[in-house]
């Protein structure tokens, strides 16, 4: 038997959507496995980190590499899994800019572990928290340790290709997988290093079917306490705010399609350095006032700014996190 | 020299009233704060937020804009986008545990050098008592890469984070 190439899948600080996106492609599922030899995909299969830890530096060909870094297991295997790799790829939203679980940053590292043993359901009435390490009689067990902020996969170790989405869109993951089969046959060329793949070269806005005009507002409204929605105009024009100004196309706008607002989630747009910042622009361009005072009032109507423009991005952007988080001693 | 802390601020001024407001502050020889490093923009509308994004995560402490009065831009109302701009600026960095206060607007028409020399020198006096930003600062800023395990979360300190 030849040898085929071989294919790895971690996840890291993520929620698993990105595996569910790789098998809903259905059918060319099994191209993958036709076409590689599948060596370590935890979700998939059974395999251990010391039989990763054993293979030869660069003997995995293509790395999907989902989640963000936020503990040093994910860090560990970052590292162990870029070595044996010759193309990393930051796969979904997480590894390439932080996420949902990026915005983990706008708060201490100890604040988020007492949230997360102290919420309305969980009874702590002692103040008992998990231990990083533990002796036992056969030893000294441990668990990861928290880092204090999550950072995409980039700030941790070099990256050979991005592929953003929350998660990434099938036809998308199918169409990249196609293209790598083809490297491996030689018929096609790989794209440069550091390329975004999967995506197309606009913003949500471009592929988006609702009308645009000039229309300015007067107050910003979240989604649900507008009835109804206008179907064929834009929703950032009837004041809700809409991530797709910012955001980078691919998705063919699926969400202000079906009558939701962008999140955001596949990523600033080609030539934008941050998505927050091109956000606030986007924004304010359809306020429809001219004195602080009316402007304030407008703005009151996003009651999370940082979280509304950082939705995605907040670990991948120019300033990264909160400043009490990144502080922690 | 005194060991008191100087804040390095960037300002950003319009072509055709602040800028020239601090070009006649400069001729007319006031006396003001010069921890202000000035990039001329042709007008405050020109601001992408990036801008003072990216100075305040590469060291700057502090980030001035300027622009002709309200009613009176160059450019008709392009120095409104720059207000409705800063205001939604400021409320996102202040969820990111930057204090609104390090963000400045200032109206300066061409006439007024004495106007942009007296604000510089209040802003500076006003980020010196913030102290500094620090974001910059590889050991120190979310950019740190080998020296981010915080050290309470190793060992017992764990079981009462703060």
């Amino acid at each position: 038997m030849t040898a085929k190439p071989k294919f790895a899948m971690y996840w890291a600080a993520s929620c698993g959507g990105c595996e569910i996106a790789v098998l809903n492609t259905h059918e060319k599922i099994l191209d993958v496995d036709a076409n590689f030899d599948v060596v370590f995909w935890p979700v998939a299969m059974d395999a251990k980190y010391k039989d990763v830890e054993a293979m030869e530096d660069g003997s995995i060909l293509l790395t999907l590499f989902n989640g963000g870094i936020r503990n040093d297991e994910n860090e560990h295997l970052a590292k162990l899994l870029r070595q044996k790799s010759k193309l990393l790829v930051a796969f979904g939203s997480c590894a390439c800019e932080g996420c949902i679980p990026g915005l983990a940053n706008l708060s201490p590292v100890g604040e988020i572990v007492h949230t997360a043993y102290n919420t309305i359901t969980t009874d702590n009435p002692n103040e008992i928290y998990p231990r990083t390490s533990y002796d036992v009689p056969e030893g000294e067990l441990h668990i990861p340790t928290l880092a204090k902020v999550l950072r995409p996969l980039e700030q941790v170790v070099d990256v050979d290709y991005f592929m953003p989405g929350c998660p990434p869109e099938s036809h998308q993951i199918a169409a990249v997988i196609d293209l790598v089969i083809k490297v491996v046959k030689g018929e096609a060329e790989l794209p440069p290093k550091g390329s975004v793949i999967g995506v197309g070269d606009s913003t949500v806005c471009d592929e988006c079917p609702r009308a645009r005009n000039v229309k300015m507002i007067k107050e910003f409204k979240r989604i649900q306490d507008i009835a109804p929605v206008d179907s064929e105009l834009c929703l950032l024009e009837q004041g809700i705010p809409c991530n797709g100004p910012a955001t980078r196309s691919g998705c063919n706008a699926r969400c202000p399609g079906a009558g939701a607002q962008c999140i955001g989630c596949y990523g600033p747009a080609e030539g934008v350095m941050d998505y927050g910042a091109r956000l606030i622009t986007a924004f304010s361009s359809v306020i429809d006032a001219t004195t602080p005072e009316e402007i304030d009032h407008i703005l009151d109507g996003i009651p999370d700014p940082t979280g509304q423009v950082y939705r995605f991005n907040l670990a991948g952007s120019l300033l990264k996190a909160n400043r009490e988080a990144w502080k922690v001693k | 020299m005194t060991d008191q802390f100087e804040p390095t601020i960037i300002g950003f001024t319009c072509n055709w009233c602040s800028y020239r407001a601090s070009d006649l502050a400069g001729t007319a020889r006031m006396k003001y704060a010069p921890n202000v490093k000035l990039i001329r923009l042709m007008c405050s509308g020109r601001l992408d937020p990036t801008f003072v994004l990216r100075a305040l995560s590469s060291g700057a402490d502090g980030v001035m804009i300027t622009g002709c009065h309200p009613g009176e831009c160059h450019y008709i109302e392009q120095n409104y986008k720059a207000l409705r701009r800063f205001l939604l600026l400021r409320r996102v960095l202040n969820g990111l545990g930057i204090e609104p206060e390090r963000v400045k607007l200032v109206w300066a028409s061409a006439a007024e050098g004495a106007r942009f020399a007296a604000e510089t020198t209040a802003f500076v006096e006003e980020i010196r008592k913030l102290g500094p930003l620090n974001w910059g600062k590889a050991d120190d800023g979310p950019q740190a890469t080998d020296h981010d395990q915080p050290s309470f979360a190793h060992g017992k300190e764990m079981e009462v984070p703060a």
